[in-house]
């Protein structure tokens, strides 16, 4: 079952009255259960498109299906598909309150969905990422940057999500911390059904995780890859 | 291109808080005319020691050593006014960021002139001429024009070029660079890397390249050295790396990910195991 499904989609961004279009023409489509790369340089436009697929950025045109629903171009996600994609961002430092403590900042949206149980979830999911329960009621300044994006993915997992959305998720941290967050997306993608959309500028880093993949520059496709 | 002038000479280097904390916990380096890597984890203190180099750190920490020896100067009770004697002419640095580094309000050509017009006495004519054959030396094309933008029109790798160009236009001896690539994206990476190597060898300078990427850093140096919580725990020839026996040194140099080691789980750092070590 195809995820998601792209055609001819190009993204802008509003500048000032204009429009400038950043992503052109893009055909692509992700199945169920798979790790599928975006990689390319810097300003190709691999988060443009990321933002639009997190309902961040309506300014997009073309077809797009996410989990078999079609999406309309300049409208806001509703109902069940907020909750169903999830994003982890590129910076742990900017991701997180910084004035809540880390409790505060996980159980906001599970509060507003009405969910039960809820420091029982955010217990379990700190286990599942390798924090300790101890941690929970720190401020996001007494933790490093490993256990920052640790704390970020947790967030996203909350909400039992069917696609995860991660934009540049170790490129702000060291090579070590990399190679534990990378372990643990793999370790979380065998446990769960969970379908990842990876973007990086890192070549090694999609090569090494992705089953699928596509290179962009200037902001069209330039390469696809199975690696299966 | 080794020879003898000892350019950083290190004994018992401490670094520390006001209250008795210890950052930087006594290491011991020298190092001539050669390219030498300092590699560690963030928090690793491995800034700490390039900036207490360059007499930069903040003034509430405390710097002890029973020697530290900077092309010959005993610099470790240097006052501000000394320091600026070497700071940018003998010994630079480049920093991490060009976004953050440069000046936003002054031109690319006042901010490369700036260690011209403290160190050296020349006309405006020749000054010009310089940073605009300093400006060609690191690659960036059209330095008559390049001079008269500001830091905000260029991209990161050619606000990485600038700094170079700052850093280098007085022929210091000795380079500090001090994770150069890190905001950078990966093709542009080798390339400034690429650039930092030939200068280094073309001007027989002294390079100590601060990183967190083991790999990256072993080709564009002889020496490695590796620091872990304050400590140098490791030191060896680039040449050896792939056959580390310090364990801290070994998941380092195997923690880069590529397409062979797909399926597997990486190597990460055995924390509690490293506390025994130490």
């Amino acid at each position: 079952m195809n995820v998601l499904e792209l055609k001819n989609v190009s993204v802008s961004h509003a500048q000032g009255l204009q429009r400038n279009t950043v992503v052109h023409d893009i055909d692509l489509t992700v199945e169920a259960g798979e790790c599928f790369g975006l990689v390319g340089p810097s300003g190709c436009g691999k988060s443009s498109l990321l933002w639009v697929l997190a309902g961040l950025n309506p300014h997009w045109e073309g077809d797009i299906s996410l989990f078999g629903q079609t999406l309309e171009s300049g409208k806001v996600f509703t109902g069940d598909l907020r909750r169903r994609v999830q994003m982890v961002f590129q910076d742990p430092y900017a991701s997180l309150h910084p004035k809540h403590r880390l409790r505060r900042t996980l159980a906001e949206p599970l509060k507003l969905l009405g969910l039960p149980d809820i420091d029982e979830r955010i217990s379990e999911g700190f286990k599942q990422v390798g924090l300790t329960e101890n941690m929970i009621d720190r401020y996001p300044h007494q933790l490093s940057g490993g256990q920052r994006q640790r704390v970020a993915i947790v967030r996203a997992l909350l909400l039992e999500p069917k696609l995860l959305l991660l934009d540049e998720p170790t490129s702000a941290l060291d090579m070590s911390v990399q190679a534990e967050i990378l372990n643990l997306l793999n370790d979380l993608k065998a446990r769960r059904d969970l379908t990842m959309i990876m973007v990086s500028h890192d070549p090694d880093v999609i090569d090494y995780m992705c089953d699928h993949g596509v290179t962009m520059k200037a902001g069209r496709i330039d390469q696809e890859k199975h690696y299966t | 291109m080794t020879n003898k002038t000892t350019l950083v000479d290190v004994r018992g280097l401490h670094i520390g808080l006001n209250d008795g904390t210890q950052l930087v916990k006594g290491i011991d380096f020298s190092m001539g005319r050669e390219r030498v890597a300092l590699v560690g984890e963030s928090g690793s203190g491995k800034s700490l020691t390039a900036r207490s180099l360059m007499g930069l750190l903040a003034d509430s920490l405390v710097v002890d050593a029973e020697r530290f020896q900077l092309l010959e100067h005993p610099v470790l009770n240097y006052d501000q006014r000394q320091w600026n004697r070497l700071r940018g002419h003998q010994v630079s640095m480049v920093l991490q960021d060009p976004k953050y580094a440069l000046n936003p309000t002054q031109n690319i050509g006042r901010q490369v002139a700036e260690p011209l017009l403290l160190h050296q006495s020349m006309s405006r004519k020749a000054r010009t001429e310089k940073v605009e054959h300093m400006l060609d030396a690191v690659g960036l094309p059209n330095p008559a024009e390049l001079r008269k933008m500001y830091p905000h029109q260029l991209s990161g790798g050619m606000g990485q070029r600038v700094m170079l160009a700052m850093a280098l236009i007085n022929d210091p001896q000795l380079l500090i660079a001090d994770e150069p690539t890190s905001a950078l994206d990966h093709a542009v990476r080798d390339q400034v890397l690429d650039l930092i190597h030939s200068l280094v060898e073309e001007r027989n300078m002294g390079l100590l390249l601060i990183s967190h990427d083991l790999q990256q850093v072993a080709d564009y140096c002889e020496r490695v050295m590796v620091m872990y919580q304050g400590r140098l725990i490791d030191h060896l020839p680039a040449e050896d790396l792939p056959n580390a026996t310090h364990p801290y040194t070994q998941t380092l140099w195997s923690c880069r990910p590529n397409i062979t080691k797909r399926g597997q789980p990486l190597p990460t750092l055995d924390r509690e195991h490293l506390e025994t070590l130490n």
